[in-house]
């Protein structure tokens, strides 16, 4: 069946965006905001899904070429991994610190080694919800 | 700081994690996986020797100090049980190795075998209840893919059972930790037991402490056991063996550290119901080992009368008897792994699980029959095999408590335990050989290395109890006494 979606298309190009940016925002403004890994990740997830959903899976696979099952495990191993890099400095485990630098546009910015962690978090969630998503539609 | 104590849970989880990478390469994995495990053993290991020297060992993570951060504390009781986990689990790999099949191990299976012991280490080490709950889930979900990998028609069965169940009693385990937070207002477990020692356990918090009973029996199958033979024997052996030998230890540690840390103010309330569903699960598994013929089965009810006669060391909450039910703890590990091997093994050969079946095993396979003997008598608790110490301390702290009624149920359950193991040797091994020499199937070593090696080990635990006798006394004093464990979590000593 071909169904006639050109709407749902042209808005999704422009929507893609705006969700992948605010899951951005998300994302950074963790830590002393609300906001953080596992929202902006599921947020950044639900980008994809949408793409998922207007274009096929193979159309979308061109575009994106990850296993996300990998990702989902890079993303552990990168949360993991900061927990226990604060152990190879001789700190307790899972611990955090966090320099001031001027950077040339943003000014002065706080930069945290919580951002890994998170990042870390952020990849897992987003691998895991399309691996879901994925292997649901699979079945059908 | 000590950083090592997080460490048992550390190799184990990023193992695994690298362990997806490195999909394509089976031998590797295999490799990987088992030095994990073996180092994992060593660095418990170490810690276990070095908390004899320093004490009860805590690790704040993150630098934040309790009550407000969370932690990980090293006690005998904790580190000896990482400790046996580590070493059986590594036997059970080996036979893992052989006998587990390609398919699965494409599938990620080693990946949640250690994902699963990080959950049991996890569990064992931290000192937050919030974080025992989600180890207890980590270790749950690798079960759960466990029990499902290879969707034959009974696993799928059984697994709805088991995840089902699982889950209420993750949300009762959930409740009671809310309710806990809600009226103590910390889920620190030192901090938890210094504030009810405080203000003493009024009504209210007894209730709680009966949903953390019902939770834990729930997972350890003390008398809410009725999930537990049917997923126990659906899954292939090197993976039922894990769980025997693993995930009701969980629960039965979990037990035993919130009601001599936490609740330990309302004995007769608390101590009493343990001490009678301890009953009614040992009479219960009882009843269920002599019904049945399939050997999968007649293990399972073994796995559960066990539970109960661990918990009489509970109910009675001596010195001695603690004492015993840590002995029996790291033996009912060893010993199980090995039964379900065992058991695992003489279906592999004769194709059949049911004891009707199979006659004369012991001409085909004499080392294979000497075996399984020596697990019943070391499960019956014949001296210098090590059953024996754990039932000598649990039925003397029986004695000196006075609780007649325990003791002689506990040990009647003994002879239920013998007599449905003797009931399997007599039909399958005993008789006359069925199986002629030319049809027989060739019982390769390497399915027989692990086995021999949990056989050894019970021979060794059970001669060598004065070498971990230290450990064990240790441990049972700090569970004893709650101070020892507050002042090292609280650093009031320092």
């Amino acid at each position: 069946m071909k169904s006639n979606d050109v709407i749902l298309q042209t808005v999704t190009k422009v929507v893609v965006f705006i969700i992948l940016t605010f899951g951005v925002e998300l994302f950074l403004s963790g830590h002393n905001n609300p906001g953080g890994g596992f929202i902006g990740g599921l947020v950044l997830s639900s980008a994809l899904v949408l793409l998922y959903l207007v274009n096929d899976i193979e159309t979308v696979h061109k575009g994106i070429p990850f296993d996300f099952k990998i990702v989902a495990a890079f993303g552990v191993l990168l949360a993991v991994g900061t927990g226990v890099g604060a152990v190879l400095f001789g700190v307790e485990f899972l611990s955090q610190t966090f320099v001031h630098v001027n950077l040339p546009i943003f000014g002065e910015t706080e930069l945290a080694t919580v951002l890994l962690f998170e990042t870390g978090v952020a990849l897992t969630v987003v691998g895991t919800v399309v691996t879901i998503i994925l292997s649901i539609s699979e079945d059908v | 700081m000590n950083n090592i104590i997080v460490m048992p849970m550390i190799i184990p989880l990023l193992t695994g994690i690298v362990l997806v990478f490195l999909r394509p390469y089976i031998k590797i994995q295999r490799m990987l996986t088992f030095l994990a495990l073996v180092a994992t053993a060593g660095v418990s290991l170490y810690i276990l020797n070095s908390i004899q020297a320093n004490g009860i060992l805590t690790l704040n993570f993150g630098g934040w100090l309790p009550p407000y951060g969370i932690l990980f504390v090293a006690d005998s009781f904790s580190v000896l049980l990482v400790l046996t986990t580590s070493i059986v689990s590594s036997i059970i790999l080996l036979y893992a190795f052989s006998s587990i099949g390609e398919a699965r191990e494409n599938m990620f299976f080693y990946t949640f075998v250690l994902l699963l012991i990080a959950g049991v280490n996890g569990s064992f080490l931290t000192g937050d209840l919030f974080n025992l709950f989600v180890s207890f889930e980590v270790m749950l979900l690798a079960s759960y893919v466990l029990i499902t990998l290879g969707g034959r028609k009974i696993q799928l069965v059984e697994s709805i059972k088991y995840v089902a169940i699982n889950v209420l009693s993750s949300w009762f385990f959930l409740l009671g930790i809310a309710y806990l937070y809600g009226t103590i207002g910390t889920l620190n477990m030192a901090h938890l037991s210094e504030r009810i020692a405080e203000v003493g356990q009024t009504p209210l918090l007894t209730v709680i402490s009966l949903i953390f009973l019902l939770v834990f029996s729930l997972k350890s199958g003390l008398l809410l056991y009725f999930w537990l033979p049917g997923s126990y024997s659906a899954p292939p052996t090197a993976i039922a063996a894990l769980f025997g030998a693993l995930l009701t230890k969980v629960g039965i540690y979990a037990m035993f550290r919130m009601f001599t840390l936490v609740f330990y103010h309302e004995p007769s309330i608390t101590h009493t119901l343990i001490g009678i569903m301890a009953v009614l699960t040992m009479i219960g598994g009882s009843i269920g080992a002599i019904a049945y013929k399939d050997i999968r089965q007649i293990i399972s009810y073994n796995v559960i009368i066990t539970v109960g006669f661990i918990l009489v060391g509970l109910a009675i909450s001596t010195e001695i008897a603690i004492q015993g039910s840590i002995y029996y703890l790291v033996h009912d590990m060893i010993i199980k792994a090995l039964l379900f091997l065992l058991a695992g093994t003489m279906i592999y050969l004769t194709g059949s699980a049911r004891i009707e079946d199979m006659s004369g095993l012991i001409r085909n396979y004499p080392l294979l029959g000497w075996l399984f003997f020596l697990s019943i008598l070391s499960l019956a608790g014949i001296p210098p095999l090590s059953g024996f110490i754990g039932k000598l301390y649990i039925g003397q702290g029986a004695v000196e408590a006075g609780v007649y009624g325990l003791l002689v149920i506990a040990f009647l359950s003994s002879l239920f335990v013998l007599y449905s193991l003797l009931r399997i040797f007599m039909n399958t091994f005993w008789g006359e050989t069925i199986i002629s020499e030319d049809d027989e199937t060739p019982l390769r070593k390497r399915l027989l290395l692990p086995v021999v090696l949990l056989g050894a080990a019970t021979i060794v635990l059970g001669i060598g109890a004065e070498g971990i006798s230290v450990y064990v006394s240790d441990a049972a004093h700090t569970l004893m006494n709650p101070t020892v464990y507050i002042d090292a979590v609280m650093q009031r000593n320092q």
